[in-house]
C-alpha cells in the first residue's frame, strides 16, 4: 500500500490496465487510465458500451484487479492488496450500486440492507439503528418487510442505496443506476445520490451512458473511448461539495 | 463474520432450498443408517461371541495338576518329573490365590452320593448321582440366565441347584425326548424348589488297625480291584486303614437350571452342584480320591485346581508363574485373540459396505451444493460486492454441508438403531419360534452413535470442499454481470 496524493484526493489511478482475453485475443478493457476524484467530487464515467467505463468502475470497486498501474483510495493501494483486504475495503470504504439493482430477492427491504453489515461484523442493535437511518434517509421506512419482488424500480434503487449506506462508505460508486428506471423515477434517485454527495460528503462515481444526466448532477464529465480517456470537461455549472480538484 | 450470521445466513440458505435440502440429508441419513447397523451388527456379534466364550470360562481358567503323578485332566501337559514335586496343598491353593490377575481357586471337586427327594408324596427311590460344586462366581455364568429359582444365598449354605432332567428324574417324570433343553413346568419346579433333598455319601475316617475285611474296605475293593493285594501286604506298617463312613445332609433346592454352569474343562455329567465351602466342609470321598488314599500324605492334597483370572489376556502370565512353581498346567489361550481379529476384520468389511452408501450420499451433498452455486451465482456476487470475503462465502457453504452432515447422521443415527431393534426383535420371535434363547445380535453402543455423527459431519465437509472453494472462487463481475 501506498500513500500517494494530497489530503483532499478520495481515488486516484495511475496508468491502470486491465486487459480481457477472448478467446485468443486480448481485448484491453481498460488502457492506462489515469485519473483522480477529489473527496466530495461528483464525476461521472462516460462512454459508449464496451468504452471500459464499467470496467474502470468495477477496478475501483474492488471487484477486479488491474493487470497494472495502481488505484489508490483513501491512501491505500487496491492493488497491491490481499484477497482479505479487498473485501475489508469493499465493507467500509466503497458502497455499490448497479443498473439491475441486485438486492437479493429471498431477503427482506431489512435484511437486504443488514447484509453488508453482517460482513462488517456490526452488532445487531446497532444495524437495526443503521439500517433505520440508512431506510430513512431513502424515504423507505415504512417498507422494511418487504420483499424486492413487491416494490418498484425506483424503490428497488432506493433500497440499494440504502444498502450502499449502511457501512458509511466514503465512496459511492454507481454503475448506471437509471438504466432500468424511467426518466422521472431516474430524476429522483439521481437526486437522491446528489444529495449524498451533498449532506454526507460522499465522493461519487457513476458510470453512465446519458450525458444530459452526467450533466446535470456531476461535477466533472469523464470521456473513455476503447478503454482509453479521451476527454475530461469540468462541470462549471455545478458547485463542487468539499475542496476538489 | 460473527457465528450466528454465518448460521443464520447457512440456515436461511438450506430453508430456501427446503425439499432438494431435506432429500439430501435423507440421504446422508440412509448412508450413516446402514453404516450404523453394519457396525452394531458386527459390534452386537463380537459382544454375543466374547460374552459366551467369557462365561463358559473355557478362556480364563488354568487347571493346576500336580506333578506327582500323571493324573489329571488327560490333555494336562506332561512334564518331566522332577525330584521332589510340590503338592497341590491348601499352601499351594493359597499360593495361587494371592497371585494377581487371580480372580479365584477352586478345587474340581466331584464325588458321588445318593439322593432322595425328601417329599411326603413323592417317596422316590434314592437316585445315586455325581455330585459336584460351584465357586460364588458361577452366580454370572450364562446357565443362570434361565435358572427356575435362584443361586445359593451364601456361599456356605445348605443348599443345592440341579439340572432340569435330574429334578424331572426325582418326580419321576419321563426324561425330555431328544435331550431337550425344556424348562420344567411352574407346578413341577414349584414341587422341587424350596423342597429338601437328602444327600447320603461318605466320608473318610482313618482308623486304627481296622480288619481288613471289614465294610469299608470291601466298599474300596470294588470301586478298585487294583488295590486287592495292597490291602493286605501293607497292613500294620502304616496307618493308612480307613473308615469310609456313610453320613447324611439336609439340603434346601434352590435352583433349577437346563445346563451346567461353569461347564468349564467338566468331564461327564454333573448333575446336582453344592456351593463349594458345602462340599469342602462335608469332606465327601470324590470319585478321583482313592489314588491319594493309597499313597503317603500328610496332608490333604488336591487333584486340580482351577486358577480363574479377571482377563482372559492374563492367563498366560498367571501360568507361566505357576509352571514355575513347579506345577502342571493347562489353559485354552490365544483363542479370543484370534476372536478379536477375526472381529476387526468382520467389522473392516461391514464398515467398507456401510460406508459405500454414505459415500453415496456424500455426493449427493457434492451435487446439491454445486446446484445451489449455479442458483446463487449472483447471490455470491452480490455478497462478494458488500463485502463478503472469500473465507465468508467458504464457510457460508461449509456450514450448509456441515449441517446437513449433521442432521442427517442424527437422523442416520436414529434410523440404524431402530434397524437394529426392529432386526433384533424380529430374529428374537423367530428363535423363540425355534425354542431357541433370545439373543441380541444388534448392539449400538454410545461411542458407534458419536462416531457416526462425527463421521457424518466430517464426510459432509469433505463433500462440501469443492464446492465451497468454487463459490469462493467466483469472480463477482462476472457474477453479477446483467444479462
Amino acid at each position: 500500500m501506498t500513500t500517494n496524493g494530497s489530503e483532499n484526493e478520495s481515488v486516484r489511478t495511475v496508468a491502470v490496465v486491465r486487459h480481457y482475453k477472448l478467446g485468443r485475443s486480448i481485448i484491453p478493457a481498460v488502457d492506462g487510465v489515469s485519473l483522480a476524484a477529489g473527496r466530495g467530487e461528483f464525476i461521472a464515467l462516460l462512454g459508449a458500451s464496451g468504452s471500459g467505463k464499467s470496467t474502470l468502475l468495477n477496478l475501483i470497486a474492488g471487484l477486479d484487479r488491474p493487470d497494472s498501474g495502481a488505484i489508490v483510495v483513501e491512501g491505500s493501494d487496491l492493488a497491491t492488496m490481499t484477497s482479505e483486504q479487498l473485501a475489508q475495503y469493499r465493507r467500509h470504504t466503497a458502497g455499490m450500486v448497479f443498473q439491475s439493482f441486485n438486492l437479493v430477492p429471498t431477503m427482506t427491504l431489512y435484511e437486504n440492507v443488514e447484509l453488508p453489515m453482517r460482513f462488517a461484523e456490526v452488532r445487531r442493535r446497532e444495524r437495526r439503528a443503521r439500517a433505520q437511518e440508512a431506510l430513512e434517509r431513502v424515504g423507505l421506512s415504512d417498507r422494511m418487510q418487504h420483499r424486492p419482488s413487491e416494490m418498484s424500480g425506483g424503490e428497488q434503487q432506493r433500497a440499494a442505496l440504502a444498502r450502499a449506506l449502511a457501512n458509511r462508505p466514503k465512496i459511492l460508486l454507481a454503475d448506471e443506476p437509471t438504466g432500468n428506471l424511467d426518466s422521472k423515477t431516474g430524476k429522483e434517485i439521481m437526486d437522491l445520490i446528489q444529495e449524498l454527495n451533498r449532506t454526507l460528503e460522499m465522493t461519487v462515481i457513476m458510470v453512465t451512458h446519458e450525458r444530459p444526466l452526467a450533466e446535470r448532477y456531476a461535477h466533472r464529465l469523464v470521456f473513455l473511448g476503447d478503454g482509453k480517456l479521451v476527454g475530461e470537461l469540468e462541470n462549471s455549472r455545478l458547485e463542487k461539495i468539499g475542496a476538489g480538484r | 463474520m460473527r457465528a450466528y450470521d454465518l448460521v443464520e445466513l447457512a440456515g436461511r440458505n438450506l430453508r430456501e432450498a427446503g425439499l432438494r435440502n431435506s432429500l439430501t440429508t435423507l440421504g446422508i441419513g440412509v448412508g450413516v443408517a446402514s453404516l450404523v447397523a453394519m457396525l452394531s451388527l458386527g459390534v452386537g456379534l463380537q459382544k454375543l461371541a466374547t460374552r459366551q466364550l467369557g462365561r463358559s470360562g473355557l478362556f480364563d481358567t488354568i487347571i493346576v495338576t500336580s506333578r506327582q503323578d500323571g493324573r489329571g485332566p488327560r490333555f494336562a501337559q506332561a512334564a518331566p518329573v522332577v525330584a521332589q514335586p510340590k503338592p497341590l496343598d491348601d499352601a499351594a491353593r493359597h499360593g495361587f490365590e494371592r497371585m494377581p490377575e487371580v480372580a479365584e481357586v477352586y478345587p474340581n471337586f466331584s464325588a458321588v452320593g445318593d439322593i432322595r427327594l425328601d417329599n411326603a408324596n413323592l417317596k422316590g427311590d434314592g437316585h445315586f448321582t455325581v455330585v459336584g460344586t460351584l465357586p460364588q462366581s458361577a452366580r454370572t455364568s450364562e446357565a443362570m440366565d434361565e435358572m427356575q429359582g435362584s443361586f445359593f444365598s451364601a456361599p456356605d449354605a445348605q443348599e443345592v441347584i440341579l439340572l432340569t432332567d435330574f429334578g424331572r428324574e426325582l418326580l419321576g417324570l419321563p426324561p425330555e425326548p431328544r435331550n431337550a433343553d425344556v424348562k420344567l413346568s411352574a407346578d413341577q419346579a414349584k414341587q422341587l424348589l424350596g423342597n429338601y433333598i437328602s444327600l447320603r455319601y461318605h466320608t473318610r475316617e482313618t482308623a486304627e488297625s481296622q480288619p481288613a475285611n471289614n465294610k469299608t474296605a470291601k466298599k474300596k475293593a470294588e470301586a478298585d480291584p487294583d488295590g486287592l493285594d495292597q490291602a493286605g501286604s501293607l497292613e500294620g506298617e502304616d496307618a493308612q486303614t480307613f473308615n469310609l463312613v456313610p453320613r447324611q445332609v439336609r439340603l434346601k433346592i434352590v435352583g433349577i437350571v437346563s445346563s451346567e454352569p461353569n461347564r468349564g474343562f467338566r468331564q461327564g455329567r454333573t448333575p446336582v452342584f453344592l456351593p463349594l465351602a458345602v462340599a469342602e466342609s462335608l469332606n465327601m470321598v470324590q470319585a478321583g480320591e482313592l489314588w491319594n488314599t493309597l499313597r503317603p500324605a500328610a496332608s490333604k492334597t488336591y487333584i486340580a485346581l482351577m486358577v480363574r483370572v479377571n482377563r482372559s489376556k492374563a492367563v498366560t502370565q498367571v501360568e507361566d508363574e505357576i509352571k514355575k512353581q513347579g506345577f502342571n498346567t493347562f489353559s485354552i489361550v490365544d483363542a479370543s485373540k484370534g476372536i478379536t481379529r477375526f472381529f476387526k476384520f468382520l467389522d473392516m468389511f461391514l464398515a467398507i459396505f456401510g460406508s459405500m452408501a454414505l459415500a453415496v450420499a456424500s455426493l449427493g451433498i457434492v451435487n446439491t451444493l454445486v446446484m445451489a452455486i449455479l442458483e446463487r451465482r449472483r447471490e455470491i456476487g452480490i455478497m462478494k460486492a458488500l463485502g463478503a470475503s472469500d473465507g465468508d462465502v467458504k464457510r457460508i457453504f461449509f456450514f450448509e454441508a456441515a449441517t446437513m452432515g449433521l442432521l442427517g447422521g442424527m437422523l442416520g443415527a436414529g434410523l440404524g438403531w431402530l434397524i437394529g431393534h426392529v432386526i433384533n426383535f424380529g430374529t428374537n420371535i423367530w428363535l423363540q419360534r425355534q425354542e431357541l434363547r433370545p439373543e441380541n445380535f444388534w448392539y449400538v453402543p454410545w461411542w458407534l452413535v458419536a462416531l457416526a455423527l462425527g463421521f457424518s459431519v466430517l464426510v459432509s465437509l469433505f463433500a462440501g470442499l469443492y464446492p465451497a472453494s468454487r463459490a469462493a472462487r467466483l469472480d463477482p463481475v462476472q457474477a453479477l454481470r446483467h444479462d
